[in-house]
């Protein structure tokens, strides 16, 4: 679990207003949530710094939304302590909610509403100075393109353009951290990569830092600068998603050769790059450091000494691998269980997930 | 002290962005207690008075309506019923709203619980009062005749502070009610089952005098009841009427502060 920062986090440019820090953004210490006697959150620690897009990632059930609502001070925590832009979440939650946005998982807004005004109206309970708002409100539309909608209903919306308005909300009260609860979640690929686009945007141009959870191992990988690996309520893993994918050991070459004559395995040992050779049934298996830097180099080699490469397979880790290397089990099979089973009854009689593509 | 106001106002104008976008729902609504009037007027008329088109008070001697016709006697009955069902209902607001989600996105706000609460019972109540005041309005075209014993002014006066506190009493029953009740057909069904009770008991189809006694002291407990019995003192006179009006009023008050205190705490306690 080293903390490796390679994600480029700049160091804090701008001193902020008090109960403010220049430190971590947000800073959780041993968070424990407990839902009679099942443990949701099972002691979490870790930080998030300034300007970075950060990343909880695990199945459903693994406490993923928990977390941000005790962050976002929605739920008391039963353990632990949690500090957000400097103000305890337990102890002063109202100056907590002001620096914070949320976007939560399911759907919040008032559908006979227009855009503009489910916008006004949260500018207003948040209390953005009137004298800013409108142009406030206009940049946002704007950068999520939803502007030229403004004045249409909510329910005319698609989900994905509910997402975004949801974005856009979500930042209207200048807040210093967005919490994007699976920001999308049940939205088709097209549409998800779009989202990936605006919050990659806002993270730049707002200056905001960016605490996302999701099950959508593409995502994390796209998005975070660092990813927390959560299952069962505990952090199994945290560093950026390319320090967490090299620690399984690089990327593996399978190479068919038909004839490997004697010397041929050394030989293949010996090129820059390659860790180890394995002879298998169904090839030669190389665990190298940089596949696609490699194989070119093994193919020189190859042809030196006169042998015939059959096929080539490069295999690059995901984190779907290194989720299987840290939890034992894929994140597509992981059962839904305890509390999980709970929310998820929870959610259909309370027809949730109703966000359509 | 301001924010309080202000976010109240901000949840207030939102559910009059809502209330005018279902204008045409909002008047549908209304068919139902035309419906009460004319049919029942007309009917009670034609029983009481032998098809007379006023009162007979040298006649038969058989209306229980004393001096007032009974089309007359019919409107404070079915303008308070007018405002019961338009308030109590707009509770299913809050449901709607944790359906669908905005309320989170108020209760995740820094805005208090109470501003909450006040703005949807203004909203709720705004609808509930323009329902009863166009009744009232309505009314007087079909043959209703208003004979207060009040000076018109004061008359118009009291039984619009009537309409407003039987509206926000009842606005705060239905809130209450639903920060309990998470399913819409849960509250529908409980409201039902309170509604029907309040309104056949509280004097809008008959005097008080023609009921029995063990009903009459049920109606007694019935907020309902003060609410028609001072709108009857304002439309009909102080004859027509059970109790003075500023008893009634008096009562009606209690009930709406019980009432909003209840809401408020049901409504802080239902995170």
């Amino acid at each position: 679990m080293a903390a490796t920062g390679a994600s480029g986090v700049g160091t804090p440019a701008t001193s902020t207003s008090a109960g403010g820090t220049d430190g971590p953004v947000v800073v959780a210490n041993g968070l424990v949530r407990k839902f009679d006697g099942f443990t949701a959150v099972d002691g979490v620690s870790f930080e998030v710094r300034r300007r970075e897009v950060f990343g909880f990632l695990g199945p459903n059930g693994a406490g993923k939304t928990t977390t941000i609502s005790m962050l976002c001070t929605l739920l008391k925590l039963t353990g632990g302590e949690a500090k957000v832009f400097g103000f305890d979440v337990a102890t002063q939650p109202d100056a907590v909610r002001h620096n914070i946005g949320l976007v939560f998982q399911d759907e919040s807004l008032d559908e006979e509403l227009t855009g503009y005004e489910n916008m006004s109206f949260h500018g207003r309970i948040y209390k953005v100075e009137p004298k800013v708002m409108g142009e406030r409100i206009e940049e946002l539309m704007r950068m999520v393109e939803l502007w030229d909608r403004k004045d249409d209903q909510v329910k005319t919306y698609s989900g994905g353009m509910k997402r975004r308005l949801e974005i856009a909300r979500g930042l209207l009260h200048h807040p210093h951290v967005l919490f994007l609860d699976e920001p999308t979640l049940g939205l088709d690929p097209q549409t998800r990569r779009l989202i990936w686009d605006y919050i990659r945007e806002l993270n730049k141009a707002q200056d905001v830092t960016i605490f996302l959870t999701t099950h959508y191992m593409e995502e994390a990988d796209a998005l975070c600068d660092r990813v927390a690996i959560i299952d069962h309520g505990k952090i199994v893993a945290l560093d950026t998603p390319a320090n967490l994918k090299s620690s399984l050991g690089g990327d593996v070459v399978l190479l068919k050769i038909p004839e490997c004559k004697e010397g041929c395995m050394e030989a293949l040992a010996g090129v820059p790059g390659v860790r180890s050779v394995k002879a298998q049934e169904e090839g030669l298996m190389l665990a190298v450091d940089k596949g696609d830097r490699t194989i070119p180099l093994i193919f020189d080699v190859a042809r030196e000494r006169g042998m015939t490469i059959e096929s080539v397979v490069l295999k690059i880790p995901s984190l779907e691998d290194v989720f299987l290397r840290y939890t034992g089990r894929s994140i597509r099979d992981t059962k839904v269980e305890g509390l999980d089973q709970f929310k998820q009854r929870h959610t259909m009689r309370h027809g949730m997930g109703r966000r359509h593509g | 002290m301001s924010t309080y106001v202000r976010d109240t106002l901000t949840v207030w104008n939102r559910e009059l962005i809502r209330l005018y976008r279902s204008k045409s729902r909002m008047l549908t609504s209304l068919m139902q207690p035309i419906l009460w009037l004319v049919l029942f007027g007309t009917v009670f008329n034609q029983l009481f008075t032998g098809g007379a088109s006023g009162p007979s008070p040298g006649g038969s001697g058989l209306s229980p309506f004393g001096a007032v016709d009974a089309k007359s006697f019919l409107v404070p009955g079915i303008v308070a019923m007018t405002v019961l069902f338009g308030s109590i209902f707009s509770g299913i607001g809050v449901i709607f709203d944790r359906e669908f989600g905005f309320l989170k996105e108020m209760l995740v706000a820094p805005v208090s619980r109470t501003s909450i609460v006040a703005g949807k019972a203004l909203g709720g109540s705004t609808s509930a009062i323009i329902g009863g005041v166009l009744i009232l309005g309505l009314s007087t075209l079909i043959g209703a005749r208003f004979t207060p014993s009040l000076p018109d002014a004061v008359a118009v006066l009291l039984a619009f502070v009537t309409v407003l506190l039987l509206s926000f009493g009842f606005v705060m029953l239905g809130i209450a009610a639903a920060s309990k009740i998470t399913s819409m057909e849960g509250f529908q069904m409980v409201m039902n089952f309170l509604v029907m009770p309040m309104f056949f008991i509280s004097s809008a189809f008959y005097p008080l005098a023609l009921m029995p006694n063990w009903l009459q002291s049920l109606t007694y407990i019935n907020p309902m009841f003060y609410g028609v019995d001072a709108l009857r003192n304002c439309i009909n006179g102080s004859s027509a009427a059970s109790l003075p009006v500023w008893q009634d009023l008096s009562v009606l008050f209690g009930f709406t502060i019980v009432m909003t205190a209840l809401a408020v705490h049901l409504f802080r306690q239902s995170e």
